[in-house]
C-alpha cells in the first residue's frame, strides 16, 4: 500500500494506492481550514503520523496520529523557545515547517525545524518537545539567523539526518545557507562555499545564503545535491566546496527552483521542477511549459520530462515541500501545486499524469510504500 | 467566572462556547482554562505570555493587551479570533 499525504494551507489529505500507483483513494479532508506545513509518516514504525499545524488565528503545534490517521492527538508541549525577561530576544515559534523523524537507530525521536529559526526535538513520537539548545541557544544565532522580513517568514526549513550515522546532520535555512554537525547537534558549522548569495553585497559569503532544499543520498551520504535560490549545486564529501551543477541546465529555462529529489539507488540521478527567477521572480514553471528536469550524470547534463504535463498556459509553482519521490521500482515521482493539483509520475518521470486537482494550496506531500 | 470560547478555540472545550474559569489575573484564568481543556492556552497565548497576533481578550468588554491584567469575581473574560486573512 502507498500512502500519499498532503498538506495544504487549509487541511490535509490521505491518498493511497493498493495497486500501481495509478488509482488512488482519498480520505479528508482532516482539520479542515488549518494550515498544515508538513505531513509525515514516519518510515521506520510505518504507521505513526506527524502534522506540522497552525492557523490564522491560533499558535502552532503538533498533531500525532498512530493508527494511519484515523484518530489524532495533539502534542503537549509543542514546540516552544524557552521563555526569556529580554523583550527584543523573546522569540515565539510562528509555525513547524519541517518534521524530520530520527535516525532509524533512535525509533522515537523526531526533529521538526521552525519559522523563525529553530530546532525542538522529540524523543517520545512527537508528543512533547524540548528546545534544542546547541541551535537555538548557539553563540552565532543571531548572525546566522538575522531578522529580516521574508514572505512567509525566516526559516529554518529542512533537517537532514546522514543515513551512516545519527550524529551527521545538517539543517536549510533561509537567510544563514546550509549548516553541519557532526556532534548531534552540540556544534555547527556553515558549510556555503561556492554558493551564490546574489541579493548579497559579497556574493559569496561563509553563511547568509537561502538554501532551498539539500538531498543527502541515503546510500553515498558523501553526495549532496542542493536546490538553492542562486541555483543548483552537488557537494562530494570530504570536499566542501559545492559545485554549481545547474549552469548545465538549458539555457532560458535557468536553474531557480525549491526542491531537489534524488534516486535512492544511483547517487547521480536527480529531479529538480525549474521555476522562473527572472526580473521579479514570478516562481512559475518557465514560459507557461511545466517540466522536470533530469540528471543521469550528477548534473553534468539535464534533460526534459514534460509529457502528460500541459503544454502550455500551465503556471505551476510548486513549493519546496511539494516535490517528493518514492522507492519503488522504477522510481514515481509526485509534485503538488499552489493552485491545489497533484501530478504523478510511474516511470522516473517520463511520463506524467494528473492524480487530483482543486484542492486548497499544497504546502507538502510525503509519500511512504507500506508493507 | 464566564468564559465565552471562540469557535476557534471549541475543540478543546467539545464544542461548548461558555465555561467558567478560576483566577485573579487573566493569566490565572488561562492557567485553570489549560487545566481544564489541555492545549487550549498555547493557541492562544504564546511562550513568552503574549497575547497572539489573531487573538483579542475582553475583560468585562475592555480589551486586555496583556495576561496579566487583574480580575474581580464579576468580571467576564470574552476571548475572540480577531480578523485573520483568507
Amino acid at each position: 500500500m502507498q500512502y500519499l499525504l498532503v498538506g495544504t494551507r487549509k487541511g490535509a489529505w490521505i491518498y493511497t494506492s493498493a495497486g500501481q500507483r495509478r488509482d488512488w483513494q482519498v480520505d479528508g479532508p482532516h482539520y479542515l481550514g488549518s494550515i498544515i506545513n508538513h505531513f509525515v509518516l514516519d518510515p521506520r514504525d510505518q504507521k505513526t503520523m506527524l502534522m506540522a499545524t497552525t492557523a490564522g488565528h491560533l499558535g502552532p503545534t503538533i498533531l500525532v496520529s498512530t493508527d494511519f490517521g484515523k484518530h489524532w492527538v495533539e502534542s503537549t508541549r509543542p514546540p516552544a523557545f524557552p521563555k526569556v525577561d529580554d523583550p527584543d530576544n523573546a522569540r515565539s515559534v510562528d509555525h513547524s515547517f519541517w518534521l524530520c523523524p530520527g535516525h532509524p537507530d533512535e525509533p522515537n525521536v523526531w526533529w521538526v525545524g521552525t519559522s523563525p529559526p529553530g530546532v525542538f526535538r522529540s524523543e517520545d513520537g512527537g508528543m512533547t518537545w524540548t528546545s534544542f539548545a546547541g541551535w537555538n541557544e548557539n553563540p552565532m544565532y543571531d548572525k546566522w539567523c538575522p531578522k529580516e522580513e521574508t514572505p512567509d517568514g525566516e526559516l529554518l526549513n529542512q533537517i537532514v539526518i546522514a543515513s551512516d550515522d545519527a550524529n551527521h546532520m545538517y539543517i536549510c535555512t533561509s537567510s544563514g545557507g546550509v549548516f553541519e554537525t557532526t556532534d548531534r547537534g552540540e556544534n555547527w558549522s556553515p558549510l556555503n562555499k561556492g554558493v551564490e548569495a546574489n541579493f548579497m553585497p559579497n556574493t559569496y559569503p561563509e553563511y547568509g545564503q537561502d538554501a532551498h532544499q539539500i538531498g543527502v543520498h541515503p546510500g553515498n551520504p558523501n553526495r549532496l545535491y542542493q536546490q538553492n535560490h542562486c541555483g543548483i549545486y552537488r557537494l562530494d564529501r570530504p570536499d566542501d566546496t559545492w559545485v554549481r551543477i545547474g549552469e548545465n541546465m538549458p539555457e532560458g529555462i535557468g536553474d531557480i527552483g525549491f526542491s531537489v529529489v534524488l534516486h535512492p539507488d544511483n547517487e547521480d540521478m536527480a529531479w529538480v521542477f525549474p521555476m522562473d527567477g527572472s526580473d521579479v521572480w514570478p516562481r512559475t514553471s518557465p514560459g507557461g511549459k511545466p517540466a522536470v528536469y533530469l540528471t543521469r550524470d550528477a548534473g553534468d547534463s539535464w534533460r526534459r520530462q514534460d509529457k502528460g504535463f500541459p503544454k502550455e498556459q500551465a503556471w505551476f509553482t510548486v513549493k519546496r515541500q511539494a516535490f517528493v519521490g518514492d522507492t519503488s521500482q522504477p522510481l514515481g515521482l509526485f509534485l503538488g501545486t499552489t493552485s491545489g493539483e497533484i501530478w504523478s509520475s510511474t516511470d522516473e518521470g517520463d511520463n506524467w499524469q494528473q492524480i487530483a486537482c482543486h484542492l486548497p494550496e499544497i504546502y507538502s506531500l510525503n509519500v511512504v510504500t507500506v508493507q | 467566572m464566564k468564559v465565552l470560547i471562540p469557535s476557534q478555540l471549541q475543540s478543546y472545550t467539545e464544542g461548548v462556547s461558555e465555561v467558567s474559569a478560576n483566577g485573579s489575573t487573566l493569566a490565572e484564568v488561562l492557567d485553570d482554562l489549560d487545566q481544564q481543556f489541555p492545549g487550549i492556552r498555547f493557541r492562544a497565548v504564546d511562550e513568552q505570555d503574549r497575547i497572539r497576533q489573531h487573538i483579542r481578550m475582553f475583560v468585562s468588554g475592555k480589551i486586555a493587551t496583556s495576561i496579566n491584567v487583574a480580575l474581580n469575581d464579576a468580571d467576564e473574560v470574552h476571548i475572540i479570533g480577531a480578523l485573520s486573512g483568507g
